[in-house]
């Protein structure tokens, strides 16, 4: 039992211990090859990575929960677009326009309702046809992101309200919004996860469905609710990135589902549901981001930060994989 | 009532092949209608014309068809096929190697890849959606670094026949059609005639019945990675042939693509079961609904949103019908 | 009458699956304070009545009273509200989570905002747990308990409610003598408190020893029912099975052949450690224990599934290293596995190729597999082992227990191997092919072949082999000819009860 212990501190610190050991190497390998001699570790740096992480961290905190409970979204990336087109295209509507300043949370608003709208879709149809949540969600991929052309064309949609960059470059203790509401994210999703009777039923289907049945719990729903729940803080992310940048491109938010999964797995969760944890997803969101960082602050070229993180995500498996073997015992199937 | 017993195992005979060939009958309905609408759709070279600009998704798909009834996935397929349009590229305008060397060389570098994937999955047991989704990521980043970011380019189009495998036909027949049937013939026979190919399915059927039937789990699981990477060589050749030229993004989004056709032509993600054909058929159905869809006047991304909505009626009449209930009985 | 009102009466259950009568109008009623058994053989309709009664199926026809008001259970949570509880054989627990949320599934106490109570919850558990006399608590996580202790976590989820009745399922499966007697406890208190509880088992012992009456089912159809004190095992088995189940021991004096295979202090960690025995042409040698005792990890090893740590195998007299089972296959050693359908078959796969996969590669005519090769091989076993199947396209998900097992046993011997092991020949299956696989153990070991058999049932161990091999805790106790064994002397020996190592 304390050898279970053990592993399960030692699963669950690795990725810190990594994000040290990410800040460690490139703060002393940046002072031996760079050449302008800054520092690596140093608070606005560390500012900057939390604001530059959000897009993807946000969207890592629901996959989280979805991962938890059993299932997968693929489709984030593409909800993520139609979200920030919703968003900047109904600033220009004429009844928007009309209200000025305050049409900005309007704006916000339709854009979650968008991506609610899109978890929706997606749980309803897992929920009712017992489709795999991978081929549904596989397939509303390549769907949202037909709407998302089918919006807009293959133009960008853009609309600059300096309201609205004022609002996303705010800064509290110097962190600019969107690190804000990353942050905002994970502690309430933490919550929800650790002390609600919704996150703790999301541990107790996504580890044995059948059990969570036979309790009475209804699955169906629960899992509508986390469709949706990933389906708002996709276009929360939105929300944070675009109003800032004002505009979107149709191709945006491509790969961001298998970005968001390579963290919540770096994190500790589980493939097939039932373990995992925020704060985990938090460190693989973290860890990823240093790394991006970092290979550029030693002057490393940005295409290995790809190359480094595919093989992180193998390397991590690996090493779960042996953390877990019964050794000589182990029966060879 | 004799009568109705007739009429019941005609609807029987009829319910029975919806669910077996649901995916082809839809398939011909599809065709017929869009031919009467417009008959310019079966005219033979749009015919040709649409399953050359699907051959490239088909050759993929074709490999991948092994890997997903061996019980797995493969998201590397994408860039991988960036990698291997990339390299061949890069070695076509190396003079130490030219058109004839750079092809095996680029196909001896994708099917190590391939063997990496296989070995990760196949003898180290790890799970394949997390390993190709890393290899996915890496090897762009290995793309990336190869080509330095730069796109890769022949400089002189007319002087080589590294073309001929893009755009070139023979017997009125264009060169990507023809590999795309001969590989799919041929794939076709190994997967369903051969020991090898029934070993795919016993291992995606069951892996563990398999290894206590002493079919070597492992090795099977390798080939089909091998297997998938070669068809992918094959479809980065296609690429770079057809438009002597690629960026280090050509293959991206792909593997999902890839993926959809191969299960809307019946596959399951459990493995165990498919068939080249349905795969065929599966790509099939893609480019013809692309190319309708633009005959129809409408924008090419009409059909991401008519994919999504066939591909989630597609598998969920499959489970429908095993399940003999049409909504799924959880509360 | 009050007193004899019915906890839980079923009146002409009727359940139909296409072309299966699951249930054929069953009735039975089980009073306050009484243990109710219900038996019958795999596949009789104990499981799909439990999941009528729990509200997963709903019944064709028939009604469901609770203490005489008549019910509809549309699923577990109105079960639950009834007071209808559920020990369920398979565990359904959740191992990453706690003890306490395990037992409170589906009904964690509340604050505002949908917070967990985790105060109450953990008191409530811990005050269930303490009935219980466990030795983990509330905040335990699932995952790190033993399986009895995971059943004791079952237990605590059906005394979360003021149950009226209470089903277990098979619950002593995986339980040792020791926990066993703290499970009838936990039953006798039940009792005591006036709970009526049905409980579903194969053992006899237990039935004898803990219940008040006995319904029994038989092909979905209840035959009625027993006073416990008034009936014995004879009457009770020719109920369920419509006849006697020759079960005779084994008398035949075999005709002996040169030792097949030998073990000599085999080891593989702590699963099994010294394991020396030897089997002979023309012998089937049986192995006797407890689940776990480490004899399926025996049968893995000699089938190259599992490296030993320690000790030899010889095959006719040679030593012999197994890397894999392509090599024990290729020396002439098979084994049919304990689980079929995890182990033994791909499901989805048809009959024929099922038989043929291990020998697929040498069925070819060129570079493809030989239809008529093949055909001709399952042809072959169909009509030795008398198969029933629709044809050689049937998947062989859609055959019988009994038959899908006549093809894993097909398989192997169409390998003609020179040793078969066979783990749990006649788990899950029904009692004609049960004799049917028992005769036909024999017949191979008559016709040379050197047979292991491996079994949790000892009329089964006793009625098959010409020697008996008594494991207990990864330890072979004691070895017994056909000749000396008895009963008392086999109990011994896998209790741990007898000294000496064979």
């Amino acid at each position: 039992m304390r050898d279970e212990r053990l592993k399960t501190l030692l699963k669950g610190g690795a990725i810190w211990g990594f994000i040290l050991l990410e800040l460690v190497f490139f703060e002393v390998a940046g002072r031996i090859w760079s050449l302008s001699g800054n520092a690596f570790v140093d608070l606005d740096n560390m500012l900057l990575l939390l604001k530059q992480a959000a897009p993807i961290g946000i969207i890592a905190v629901g996959m989280t929960v979805v991962m938890i409970n059993g299932n997968i979204d693929l489709s984030v990336g593409a909800t993520y677009a139609l979200a920030g087109i919703v968003m900047l295209d109904s600033m220009s509507w004429p009844f928007m326009e009309a209200l000025g300043a305050g049409a900005i949370p309007l704006a916000w608003g339709f854009a979650l309702l968008t991506g609610a709208l899109l978890g929706l879709i997606n749980g309803l149809i897992v929920w009712k046809t017992g489709v795999d949540a991978f081929i549904v969600t596989l397939g509303a991929m390549l769907g949202f992101r037909g709407l998302v052309f089918m919006y807009n064309g293959e133009q960008p949609t853009y609309h600059l309200d300096w309201t609205m960059v004022d609002i996303a470059e705010a800064e509290i203790l110097g962190l600019q919004t969107p690190a804000l509401v990353f942050l905002a994210v994970v502690l309430g999703v933490w919550l929800l996860m650790t002390r609600t009777v919704h996150g703790r039923n999301a541990y107790a289907i996504g580890d044995n469905r059948d059990a969570a049945v036979n309790a009475g719990l209804r699955v169906g729903p629960h899992i509508l609710i986390n469709f949706v729940l990933i389906g708002v803080l996709a276009a929360l992310s939105a929300v944070a990135f675009y109003s800032g940048s004002g505009s979107v491109n149709p191709n945006d938010g491509m790969l961001f589902e298998l970005w968001a999964i390579t963290a919540v797995v770096l994190g500790g969760t589980k493939l097939t549901g039932g373990r995992g944890s925020i704060i985990g997803t938090l460190g693989g969101v973290l860890a990823i981001q240093l790394l991006r960082m970092g290979l550029g602050h030693i002057g490393a070229q940005t295409e290995t930060v790809n190359l480094v993180i595919g093989t992180i995500l193998i390397a991590v498996l690996f090493l779960d994989r042996q953390l877990n073997r019964k050794g000589a015992e182990e029966l060879k199937i | 009532m004799a009568d109705t017993a007739l009429k019941s195992t005609a609807m029987k005979s009829v319910g029975g092949l919806l669910a077996r060939q649901g995916i082809l009958v839809a398939f011909v309905v599809f065709m017929v209608g869009f031919a009467l609408w417009n008959p310019r759709f079966i005219d033979i070279d749009n015919v040709f014309g649409v399953i050359r600009s699907s051959a490239i998704l088909g050759v993929m798909a074709l490999g991948v068809t092994f890997v997903v009834i061996g019980g797995n996935l493969d998201l590397s397929v994408g860039s991988m096929l960036s990698f291997s349009a990339i390299v061949v590229l890069d070695l076509h305008e190396n003079p130490a190697f030219g058109p004839a060397l750079a092809i095996p060389a680029m196909y001896a570098m994708t099917l190590a890849l391939g063997a990496l994937n296989g070995f990760l999955i196949g003898y180290l047991r790890l799970n394949s959606l997390i390993v190709t989704l890393g290899m996915l990521s890496a090897i762009h980043g290995l793309t990336l670094t190869y080509s330095g970011g730069q796109n890769m380019d022949i400089a002189n189009q007319s002087e080589t026949w590294f073309g001929v495998f893009g755009r070139g036909s023979a017997l009125g027949i264009p060169v990507p059609v023809l590999i795309f049937a001969g590989l799919a013939a041929l794939l076709g026979m190994i997967l369903a005639k051969t020991p090898f190919g029934r070993k795919v399915y016993a291992v995606g059927g069951n892996g563990t019945a398999a290894t206590f039937s002493g079919i070597p789990r492992a090795r099977v699981v390798f080939a089909t990675y091998l297997i998938s990477a070669f068809c992918v060589a094959t479809a980065g050749l296609i690429q770079a042939s057809r438009t002597m030229g690629a960026q280090n993004t050509v293959g991206q989004g792909l593997e999902l693509e890839v993926l959809a056709a191969v299960i809307l032509g019946g596959a399951s993600l459990l493995g165990g079961s498919g068939t080249i054909f349905k795969t065929v058929i599966g790509v099939l159905i893609l480019g013809f609904i692309q190319n309708g869809l633009l005959l129809a006047g409408l924008e090419f991304y009409v059909q991401f949103v008519v994919t999504w909505i066939i591909i989630i009626l597609a598998v969920w009449l499959d489970i429908a019908t095993k399940r003999g209930k049409l909504w799924s009985p959880i509360a | 009458m009050t007193q004899h009102t019915p906890a839980l009466r079923l009146e002409g259950i009727v359940k139909t699956f296409p072309g299966v009568r699951a249930l054929d109008g069953v009735s039975f009623s089980v009073l306050p304070g009484e243990v109710h058994a219900l038996m019958g053989e795999n596949g009789a309709g104990k499981s799909t009545l439990m999941k009528v009664l729990g509200g997963i199926y709903q019944p064709d026809a028939g009604r469901i009273f609770i203490e005489e008001r008549e019910t509809v259970m549309r699923g577990p949570l109105e079960a639950k509200a009834e007071g209808v509880m559920f020990i369920h054989q398979e565990l359904s627990l959740a191992e990453e989570l706690s003890v306490a949320e395990n037992v409170y599934l589906g009904e964690l106490p509340r604050k505002r905002f949908g917070r967990v109570d985790w105060a109450t919850l953990y008191a409530r558990t811990d005050a269930i747990l303490q009935k219980l006399k466990v030795r983990f608590d509330a905040r335990t996580r699932v995952g790190e308990l033993s399986i009895a202790n995971q059943q004791m976590v079952e237990i605590a989820r059906a005394l979360t409610v003021n149950a009226k009745a209470v089903i277990f399922d098979e619950p002593t499966a995986s339980l040792t003598d020791a926990e066993k007697v703290v499970l009838f406890d936990v039953i006798a208190d039940l009792r005591a408190q006036g709970v009526g509880i049905v409980y579903i088992s194969h053992r006899m012992e237990e039935i004898f020893r803990i219940t008040d009456r006995i319904s029994i089912l038989r092909d979905g159809a209840y035959r009625g029912t027993l006073e416990t004190a008034a009936t014995d095992e004879d009457e009770i088995t020719r109920m369920m099975i419509g006849r006697s189940l020759d079960l005779s021991r084994n008398a035949a004096a075999p005709d002996l052949g040169p030792v097949a295979l030998r073990a000599e202090g085999l080891s593989c960690g702590h699963l099994f450690e010294d394991a020396t025995f030897e089997v002979r042409e023309g012998e089937v040698l049986g192995f006797y224990g407890l689940v776990g005792a480490g004899r399926t990890e025996i049968a893995e090893t000699l089938f190259g599934l599992r490296t030993p740590t320690a000790g030899r195998i010889l095959l006719k007299g040679d030593e012999i290293s197994l890397g894999s089972p392509v090599e024990a296959i290729a020396r002439g050693i098979s084994l049919v596995p304990e689980s079929r359908k995890e182990q033994g078959l791909v499901l989805g796969m048809n009959c024929r190729d099922n038989i043929t996969l291990p020998q697929v590669d040498d069925l070819t005519a060129g570079p493809f597999v030989s239809d008529g090769a093949e055909i001709s091989i399952y042809d072959q076993y169909r009509d030795r082992l008398a198969i029933k199947s629709p044809s050689w396209r049937t998947p062989v998900g859609n055959l019988s227990g009994g038959n899908q097992q006549k093809i894993v046993i097909g398989k192997w011997l169409s390998m003609r191997p020179e040793v078969l092991i066979v783990d749990e020949p006649t788990r899950g299956i029904d009692v004609g092919s049960k004799s049917e696989i028992h005769n036909l153990l024999r017949e191979l070991a008559k016709q040379g072949y050197a047979v292991i058999v491996i079994s949790s049932e000892m009329p089964e161990v006793l009625h098959v082999s010409d020697r008996i091999v008594a494991m207990y805790h990864g330890r072979i106790m004691r070895e017994f000819t056909a000749a000396e064994v008895t009963e008392d002397g086999l109990i011994q020996a896998i209790s741990g009860l007898t000294g000496d190592a064979a």
